[in-house]
């Protein structure tokens, strides 16, 4: 079986490796690049629990083949993070209590990082819309929502 | 919000630090059982019976174990018979069917490849003949006089029996006349119920590593809800000792109860020592909705009387779950969880009946959200009925401490009348319903479990100390365990590392069930550490030179008249000089673990032309004891009710005529998404179990048993209908409404 | 499975020719579903995406010009099309979460030809055209002729569509799509209705009623149009009798399947109160010079 060698840019590092045409981005991110953050709850772009942003854009890596990753930008949960620095994201959810099993929070923090990184004011409605691709089963989603609220409070409050 | 009794002021308890695991949870380091990969692994896929109920005349596995990759395949044969009589027997046929096919989705062979894609191809070869046999499917096909047998091997349990039959548990609880008590109600209401099964939905797949040493040493890697029973599952289905396995429980990405049993590691280490390689199997999203184990569908008949001034003098219900493949003890338990009331007068009959579906697992608080339902709609609808305030009724018939359950015993101390005060006293109760919405409330309970727990505290050099336990994390406990060791030995809470263990490193615990991490092996976690003081205080006495009563420990430090308090990191800088490593164990089979009560309140609307319902506002009250943790306790009320909205309005297995689930992914099987749903606000009352040093009573399981009602109710004060049958789904929704 | 990635319009084609049992994507969002449902996977999987042309919006000289493979977000996100279309944009961006947003894309949601597409009953009620590139050429066809079953178009093969062409919308159109699922977001649509209006005044001219999920392929509903073409607009609502007219019509041009997302019954009866609070909306849109 051949595979094919892909490169691009994973979290600001350039990255090559080989894949079937076939694997998914999310399997070659976990099993290739051993960034095993962004989980498969499904397999079929449904619970958002594979969550990555490729070129900037909020995507299912589950429904991504590894070759479409060619040349392109991805960021993984295991990227938001400024060096040591968590995203305020990360300490939100930290402080709020955002996450109980943390299987979903990879992927709700990147889809929350795409919302705020587009929306930086968003309506509660619009946060629970942003995450309607995120399944979470333990939460409820209330402390979720309440902490990319203060996340949003926070980014706006940075002196840039 | 909370409500809380009087009770000490704690340093640590009740705080809300950030939880000692939540940083390599948000930056993608915490690994979950697919996370990991051992050189040289091998990848493991099933074949699984398309039929739903079928003998297996022949599986010719000869082709499979020829194709490219393929290390390993299993069948049942590879695998000890157990006696039917074991109580590990039906586990042992549900993870690996022998000779019969129990339900569509039932675990037929497996096969380990170099890839996952060599294992299907594999897989896509095995040939079985089957000989078709009746699929039962509901209740009512289960309980025919001339039904046929969905298992050959189900003998009903703790009564006579003339041999096997698709009757799993058959149980009745009464107390007083219900008969005379109906004929001189002035009021009786009667109604029948339906619920479907539900899955627990927890968005981590089952998964595993299984590496099995030339030696025989089974090395396990699992997400489970219990390890040690991971171990002792593992071991009797493998015909392997205990000791040979060594199970490390890998971060659980949610259980709820279905994860409380096993699937894959039998199969994982039979074909791991087969092959002499490492085996990862993980379950795909189908796999998880076509055989693992979901609640038990129901039917039920409630029948309560009351008197004008709204006492509930009688109930008689009837509930027959049906459990699946196997025996399920949900028809014992449903009837016993009928106990939020006093009803002087009581019959209740509740039955399991087996279907050729998959195995029946626990879902928080198994069997007592299908009676709740039934329950909470009634008087409901005896409050409309009466004209009394629902939460008034609930009032005046509340159960306190020493009025019975249903199997008789008295409630300890309890906080149901707290809940409804609460509920009664809240913002949300106080606002008037919106205009062109409703307001249902309903309420429940759970009564929790307490179990063995070990604990091991050890002291560290610098004074910090490791807090070692055996209960999965799947809520957050291991913090609850550091802050309770905290207000114990009066340290920083980050100076405590909490730790959950393997098999080989801590002692025997009980798996998370039940709500009874933070009781049970809390409990172990403060008598470890009060037996670390009394060691601790004995040190100091002897550093200090007095006699150890005249040492008192406050604060994290030892005091004694007329001397300098000595800090812990004193004292354990002195470990080796004043006797040794400073570590304690301790272990429990905890009692008195104490129920849990919540009520709810929702507000929603109900569009009458297309039958959705909209959640406006909803409020979840209940009894924590004493939150440890309060962000958590909020958690697991906020979790348990939103699955429990699920339940009521979407969430449903849908089967075809031959079993096969139809709507076996994320897509058609509905779970709650963030947009479905507003804040879900939390009132944490706090009624101290007397039985728990801190007062704790499990909270994880309760908050689910009360939406159902709560929704139903809302429903039948928007519309004047009431709905019977879950999911309340758009259609039913609109097909009711137009039901003259 | 082997993938490529073509750059141009030609390429793909001869890509296509070369390699019978190859398949066009763009999204994947039901494609990968479907291969882990148990369909088999195609020999060679064609990348669209890498195409400008179909991955490209243009609005000149009143048409508008869409690739095929553009991402839906790309076109909510057009505000421009947006305020013209906003019934189309509706459909388009109701398909699932902001993940499958940021993938699927008009022509995926066509050729998939599932009954229940979201973007279908706007792009035939605003009567968009599918440029098909064909084995040596292309033509031109309404995007109703595309789909002919679950699962089935007209396409032959080797062909796959480059772009879509919608004209800009006459003084006084609009339109809105509305669909039912049970919950807010990320399911199967049980009931889609696409309603077009043109207003001149108070009087609806021109009027177009496309029902999705109801039959084997979208409905257009005449006795819908001709109920609403005359109809009086008073104070934003249309007529009563009218609206009663329309959902009716709608009912009855269902051709619906009992399944796991809904019955025939209900099916039939919100296809007619979705119609009518469609028209609702696009008569007020249309009104407001929206």
């Amino acid at each position: 079986m051949s595979r094919t060698h892909i490169t691009c840019t994973v979290n600001g590092d350039p990255v090559d490796f080989l894949a079937s045409d076939d694997t998914s981005l999310l399997d070659a991110l976990r099993d290739e690049l051993g960034l095993t953050g962004a989980k498969e709850g499904c397999g079929t772009g449904d619970c958002g629990a594979c969550s990555v942003l490729i070129d900037g854009r909020l995507n299912c890596s589950c429904l991504v083949f590894a070759p479409e990753a060619e040349g392109s930008d991805i960021v993984t949960v295991e990227g938001i993070a400024d060096g040591d620095r968590l995203h305020p994201l990360q300490q939100t959810f930290l402080e709020g209590a955002a996450l109980q099993c943390g299987i979903c929070t990879p992927g709700v923090l990147i889809a929350a990082k795409a919302l705020l990184d587009e929306n930086p004011d968003p309506t509660e409605t619009e946060i629970r819309y942003a995450l309607a691709g995120n399944l979470c089963r333990c939460t409820g989603y209330d402390k979720i929502i309440r902490s990319v609220q203060e996340a949003a409070v926070r980014l706006k409050g940075v002196v840039r | 919000m909370t409500v809380t009794e009087d009770r000490p002021t704690y340093k640590w308890v009740g705080t809300r630090p950030i939880r000692h695991d939540g940083y390599e949870k948000v930056i993608g380091k915490a690994r979950f059982a697919a996370d990991l990969n051992l050189p040289g692994q091998l990848h493991a896929a099933y074949l699984r019976s398309p039929h739903g109920h079928a003998r297996i005349i022949s599986i010719d596995t000869s082709t499979a174990a020829g194709m490219p990759g393929v290390k390993a395949v299993v069948t049942g044969a590879d695998f000890p018979d157990l006696d039917p009589t074991d109580p590990n027997f039906d586990v042992s046929v549900n993870v690996m069917a022998r000779g019969m096919a129990l339900y569509n989705g039932h675990a037929l062979a497996a096969v380990a490849a170099s890839t996952r894609a060599e294992a299907a191809a594999a897989v896509a070869t095995i040939q079985v003949e089957y000989e078709l046999l009746p699929v039962i499917l509901t209740l009512d096909e289960s309980m025919a006089d001339d039904a046929p047998l969905v298992n050959e091997h189900n003998i009903t349990r703790f009564v006579e029996s003339d041999g096997p039959s698709n009757l799993a548990t058959a149980n009745v609880l009464e107390r007083g006349d219900v008969d005379a008590a109906f004929a001189a109600a002035d009021l009786v209401v009667e109604r029948e119920f339906d619920t479907a099964f539900v899955h627990q939905g927890y968005i981590e797949p089952h998964g595993c590593v299984v590496d099995v040493g030339p030696n025989g040493k089974a090395d396990i890697w699992a997400s489970s809800q219990g390890h040690f029973m991971v171990r002792s599952l593992t071991a009797a289905i493998l015909g392997w000792e205990p000791s040979k396995i060594k199970v490390t429980p890998a971060e659980i990405g949610g259980g709820f109860g279905g994860k409380t049993t096993i699937y894959l590691e039998p199969i994982a280490a039979r074909l791991s020592q087969m092959s002499g390689r490492p085996v990862k199997l993980v379950m795909t999203r189908e796999e998880v909705l076509r055989a693992t184990g979901p609640a038990p569908a129901s039917q039920s008949r409630v029948k309560i009387g009351a008197s004008n001034d709204g006492e509930l003098t009688a109930i008689e219900c009837w509930f027959g779950y049906t459990v699946g493949c196997t025996n399920d003890l949900a028809g014992l338990i449903g009837a016993m969880s009928v106990a939020s009331y006093k009803f002087p007068n009581l019959k209740l009959e509740a039955i399991g009946m087996l279907t050729n579906t998959p195995k029946t697992a626990a879902y928080r608080a198994p069997s007592a959200p299908q009676a709740a339902f039934a329950i909470e709609s009634v008087i409901d609808e005896i409050a409309q009925a009466l004209d009394m305030d629902p939460i008034d009724l609930r009032l005046k018939n509340a159960v306190v401490e020493g009025d019975p359950t249903a199997m008789g015993m008295p409630h300890p101390r309890i906080g149901f009348v707290e809940c409804l005060e609460a509920l009664r006293d809240s913002d949300h109760y106080r606002s008037p319903v919106p205009d062109g919405a409703a307001r249902g409330i309903g309420s429940g309970f759970w009564f929790n479990i307490g179990e063995q727990s070990s604990a091991t505290v050890n002291l560290n050099e610098d004074g910090t100390a490791t807090v070692i336990t055996g209960s999965p994390d799947i809520g957050g406990s291991r913090t609850s365990m550091a802050l309770m060791a905290a207000e114990e030995l009066g340290i920083d809470v980050y100076s405590i590392t909490p730790v959950v263990a393997d098999t080989e490193s801590v002692g025997f615990t009980d798996v998370t069930e039940g709500s009874r991490a933070t009781f049970s092996t809390g409990m172990a976690v403060v008598n470890a550490c009060r037996e670390l003081i009394e060691e601790l205080r004995a040190r100091a006495a002897k550093i200090l030179g007095v006699e150890q009563d005249a040492v008192t420990w406050v604060d994290g430090t030892a005091v004694a008249d007329g001397h300098d308090p000595l800090p812990l990191a004193a004292i354990t800088a002195k470990a080796k000089s004043t006797g040794g490593p400073l570590t304690v164990t301790a272990s429990l089979n905890a009692g008195g673990a104490g129920p849990s009560f919540a009520v709810h309140c929702c507000d929603l609307t109900v569009d009458e032309e297309t039958g959705q319902v909209t959640i406006l506002r909803y409020t979840a009250t209940q009894d924590a004891g004493t939150a440890i943790h309060p962000s958590y306790v909020e958690g697991q009320m906020q979790g348990g009710t939103v699955q429990g909205i699920g339940w009521a309005l979407n969430e449903e297995y849908v089967f075809d005529d031959e079993g096969s689930m139809e709507n076996a992914s994320f897509l058609d099987y509905r779970i709650p998404v963030a947009s479905d749903l507003p804040m879900i606000d939390t009132i944490v009352i706090e009624v101290p179990n007397p039985a728990h040093p801190y007062g704790v009573r499990g909270v994880g399981e309760t908050g689910i048993v009360p939406p159902m009602a709560t929704i139903a109710n809302a429903i039948a004060r928007a519309t004047s209908t009431r709905m019977t049958s879950l999911p309340m789904s758009p259609p039913k929704i609109l097909a009711a409404l137009d039901t003259p | 499975m082997r993938y490529v990635a073509p750059t141009t319009v030609d390429e793909a084609r001869s890509l296509l020719a070369e390699h019978p049992g190859s398949q066009v994507f763009a999204g994947a969002t039901d494609l990968v579903p479907q291969i882990r449902a148990g369909r088999p996977a195609p020999l060679v999987l064609v990348d669209l995406k890498r195409i400008d042309r179909l991955m490209t919006v243009t609005h000149e000289d009143g048409q508008w010009r869409i690739g095929a493979a553009t991402p839906a977000s790309d076109l909510t996100r057009n505000s421009d099309f947006t305020a013209m279309f906003p019934g189309l944009s509706e459909g388009m961006g109701l398909i699932g979460s902001d993940q499958i947003q940021n993938r699927s894309s008009l022509g995926g949601n066509l050729v998939n030809a599932s009954p229940a597409a979201d973007s279908v009953p706007s792009m035939i009620a605003n009567a968009v055209q599918a440029v098909i590139a064909t084995g040596d050429g292309t033509r031109t066809v309404p995007v109703a002729e595309i789909a002919t079953g679950p699962g089935r178009t007209s396409l032959a093969d080797g062909e796959f569509i480059i772009e879509f062409t919608v004209a800009d919308p006459p003084a006084g159109t609009s339109d809105a799509y509305l669909r039912m699922i049970p919950r807010t977001e990320m399911d199967i649509a049980i009931v889609g209705s696409a309603v077009r209006l043109t207003v001149d005044g108070d009087i609806v001219t021109d009027a177009n009623v496309v029902l999705g999920a109801v039959a084997p392929t979208a409905v257009t509903v005449p006795d819908a149009v001709a109920a609403l073409i005359g109809a009086t607009i008073n104070a934003g609502l249309i007529d009563d009798s009218v609206m009663n007219t329309l959902a009716d019509a709608a009912s009855a041009a269902c051709n619906p399947i009992d399944d796991k997302r809904g019955t025939v019954t209900y099916r039939r009866q919100v296809a007619g109160v979705l119609t009518r609070r469609a028209a609702a909306i696009a008569a007020g849109r249309a009104q407001n010079g929206a």
